[in-house]
């Protein structure tokens, strides 16, 4: 086999896991459920920006 | 219960956060002082002349300072979003002290002319060496920061950071291989052309995976926290993400264009550049379109401005890289200043604003204040930085065609009409214009030194930012 064939191969190979991806992102229906929950991570930990922030829950400055 | 006890590492993230500012301040001096050699030639003191401090300026500028930039907000977002302390406090400290000790090193060696010739690689071999550990620590932590999340998913933050430290610690180990002759001597393990083709398979992945995935990192996760907003879409961010992991690998022949590298290397290369428009603009659009139904968070908030103004000079920079990488273009390109000013469009107008937009919002955060000392010196900052991003890149790319079309240009005979020195004596107004425009960018740094510097007058070391189990999903 020529060294090429496998070069082919791997361009092939990496082209079909690419749209195979794509299929995946936009095609699954089941997974826009996923993608809703994962979107939401960075909000899910807002006790800690008051903490950050030295702000009570209620958004006021705590009295430290 | 216990699991509620721990808290968030916030140590390492506020030293590489100050350092961020610091090695900013350093790293765009040093490009000031260059860009005035090249206005006043006498500027060129003894050993500390331009080809000396050139590789000193862009060794500062993207591993000091973005570098910084991308270990304080990594650290940050990966704890933040895997709701978990870092993994290793100790391993986290090393990479601060060894990154701080490759930068120092870097200053030391660079003007005194020790390096390895290759561009953005130039550090010599223990210096590597000390790089690769580094870097290997860095991925450690990261990785087992990952593996000991307390959520299911691997938020596209996580994804953009994990792929940038992977892809660096690749590209490092492979282009710095070399045979030492002595300890502050050695030769590149690769000849000729092939030498050439690792450089710039490393130099435009450098571009790629640490001036790009790394900081779309920070984009998918402090453009979204500060406009309060989930990311347009997520979707697209996936696809985004292994859109340009599959290109990128494939553009650095672009680099070589019209040299002894084999000229299907080039096309390839060429090809491969103008399809990274399609994934760069598609997480440009993501980005940008995350504020959709907020635009008027845009008109108050500075911090936004910084984050937005960075996304539109990556979709610019973006746009204009395919553009230039297309060999015909590339023929009037190659060589000249346009080559600087579309760097620095991306360096200045997306790198620097979009680590500074998101250093404005960590910042407080890691010092217990509700917002910086003052936002209305945030508001000033990004003007100064924008007006002098616009003189820069317009002043560099008005001199680069200029250069491109008299070195090209030639007489009914067929000699040359200009001299090489006719175009530099032309490009003399231009490059005073880019001065200019450093010395506003810089003193953009000083501001946000001053701002800082008070906001941490008074602040508190947060420490107690408690680890909480996410509401709504548990893992």
């Amino acid at each position: 086999m020529d060294i090429n064939d496998l070069r082919v191969v791997v361009t092939v190979v990496s082209l079909l896991t690419f749209l195979g991806i794509v299929w995946w992102a936009y095609g699954v229906k089941s997974n826009k459920k996923r993608f809703e929950e994962a979107a939401m991570l960075p909000f899910l930990d807002e006790e800690a920006d008051w903490a950050e922030l030295g702000l009570d829950r209620n958004g006021k400055r705590k009295a430290s | 219960m216990s699991e509620t006890q721990s808290t968030y590492n916030y140590k390492v993230v506020r030293q590489f956060a100050v350092m961020t500012v610091i090695w900013g301040i350093v790293g765009m001096l040093v490009g000031v002082i260059i860009a005035a050699q090249l206005v006043w030639p006498d500027l060129n003191l003894g050993f500390l002349h331009f080809g000396r401090l050139r590789p000193l300026h862009t060794n500062a500028v993207i591993f000091a300072f973005g570098g910084s930039a991308l270990f304080a907000t990594s650290y940050y977002v990966v704890q933040r979003t895997c709701h978990t302390r870092i993994f290793s406090d100790g391993l986290a400290a090393f990479t601060f002290w060894g990154w701080q000790a490759v930068i120092v090193l870097a200053a030391i060696t660079l003007p005194l002319g020790m390096t390895q010739g290759k561009e953005y690689a130039e550090l010599e071999w223990p210096i590597d060496i000390l790089i690769a550990v580094v870097w290997v620590s860095y991925a450690v932590v990261f990785f087992g920061t990952i593996a000991k999340r307390k959520v299911t998913h691997i938020y596209v933050a996580n994804w953009f950071y994990g792929g940038f430290i992977l892809a660096v610690a690749l590209l490092h180990i492979v282009n710095s291989a070399a045979i030492p002759v002595s300890l502050t001597k050695s030769y590149s393990a690769y000849a000729g052309v092939q030498d050439a083709m690792v450089q710039w398979w490393y130099g435009h992945n450098a571009v790629g995976f640490f001036l790009t995935a790394g900081f779309l990192g920070m984009m998918y996760y402090f453009v979204p926290k500060q406009a309060g907003r989930p990311v347009y879409s997520y979707r697209l961010s996936v696809v985004h993400f292994w859109a340009l992991i599959f290109t990128y690998m494939w553009a650095g022949p672009h680099h070589l264009h019209y040299t002894a590298l084999p000229d299907w290397t080039q096309s390839v290369g060429m090809v491969f550049s103008l399809i990274l428009l399609a994934p760069s603009w598609g997480g440009m659009i993501n980005g940008v379109m995350t504020l959709s139904g907020a635009w008027h968070k845009l008109r108050d908030d500075p911090i936004l401005k910084f984050l937005i103004t960075s996304l539109s000079f990556y979709g610019m920079s973006t746009f204009e890289g395919p553009m230039m990488a297309i060999k015909t273009v590339n023929a009037l390109s190659h060589y000249t200043d346009w080559t600087v000013g579309h760097v620095h469009s991306g360096a200045l107008g997306w790198v620097a604003m979009i680590s500074i937009g998101s250093m404005y919002y960590l910042l407080p955060r890691l010092y217990g204040k509700p917002e910086m000392f003052s936002v209305k010196l945030i508001t000033v900052h990004f003007w100064v930085a924008t007006i002098g991003v616009v003189l820069y890149i317009a002043s560099m790319w008005i001199a680069g065609v200029m250069q491109g079309l008299m070195w090209r240009a030639v007489n009914a005979d067929g000699t040359l009409t200009y001299s090489f020195v006719e175009s530099v004596k032309a490009s003399y107004p231009f490059w005073a214009i880019r001065f200019v425009g450093g010395v506003l960018f810089l003193s953009g740094m000083l501001i946000m030194a001053y701002n800082m510097v008070k906001t941490m007058a008074g602040g508190r070391t947060v420490d107690d930012a408690l680890v909480l189990q996410p509401a709504a999903q548990h893992a």
